[in-house]
């Protein structure tokens, strides 16, 4: 299963936000722009924070949102944003993030392999600060190899 | 031998994580399950797994455990994921 179609919807350039909540929502209006999850998805996603820390900030200036299936996902979706001035989300290691990739899931299991697909994109240590710098939304899609 | 990737909610990240593990353990010649699991579900899946892998924030909820507890930093850094397990593993 290659990566979910990133539209040039589901991606935001360089969008204001004043702390990580703010730029969660950034990502959940993203996806719910895009139709693959509702609002309800994006008030998830903070609570998985609020819950277990700032652990999906993954990888330095990176932070993966994301929430558990739920009917509030209406298809798998994937969204990318980037931060016009980066935002501590409290993460010891990769603070400040400047990139905020969002996903939607319907299933646990079959999420798997498009997860791996991320990896491929990401294991690139080039990739993050290529988004961070990006001007233009076709510019995203073309580094998850999308048009 | 049996690794254990956690994160907060048992996908996603820790998928992530699964996946360049194994990538990890494929460059070291070791041959190792690994399972992804949540904060939740750690107890049970890490009770017989040599090693848990997680983020710094979610260590102290593991709690009491056997497993040798490796934080990563960089999710998507396959070198740092060798140099530890190698470590930890003692290959």
């Amino acid at each position: 299963m290659p990566l979910p179609h990133l539209p040039l919807d589901a991606i935001t350039i360089g969008a204001n936000a004043d702390d990580w909540p703010a730029a969660i929502t950034a990502a959940g209006d993203a996806l719910v722009r895009s139709g693959a999850a509702t609002s309800a998805y994006t008030e998830r996603m903070i609570a998985v924070i609020r819950e277990f820390g700032a652990y999906i900030v993954i990888a330095p200036g990176l932070a993966l949102a994301h929430a558990r299936p739920g009917a509030d996902v209406l298809t798998d979706g994937l969204c990318v944003v980037t931060l016009a001035d980066p935002v501590a989300f409290g993460h010891p290691h990769n603070d400040p993030v400047s990139v905020i990739v969002g996903l939607a899931v319907t299933g646990a299991d079959d999420h798997l392999q498009f997860v791996a697909e991320l990896a491929n994109v990401f294991n690139d240590p080039t990739v993050i600060p290529a988004l961070a710098g990006a001007t233009t939304a076709e510019f995203v899609q073309s580094v998850f190899g999308q048009s | 031998m049996k690794i254990v990737v956690m994160c907060g909610i048992g996908l996603g990240t820790s998928a992530i994580l699964k996946v360049n593990t194994e990538r990890a353990l494929e460059r070291l010649d070791i041959d190792a399950r690994v399972q992804a699991t949540d904060v939740a579900g750690v107890r049970t899946a890490a009770a017989d797994a040599q090693v848990i892998l997680t983020s710094s924030e979610l260590v102290d909820a593991i709690g009491k455990t056997n497993a040798d507890v490796i934080v990563i930093n960089n999710y998507f850094d396959v070198d740092e994921l060798v140099a530890k397990l190698e470590v930890a593993l003692g290959s």
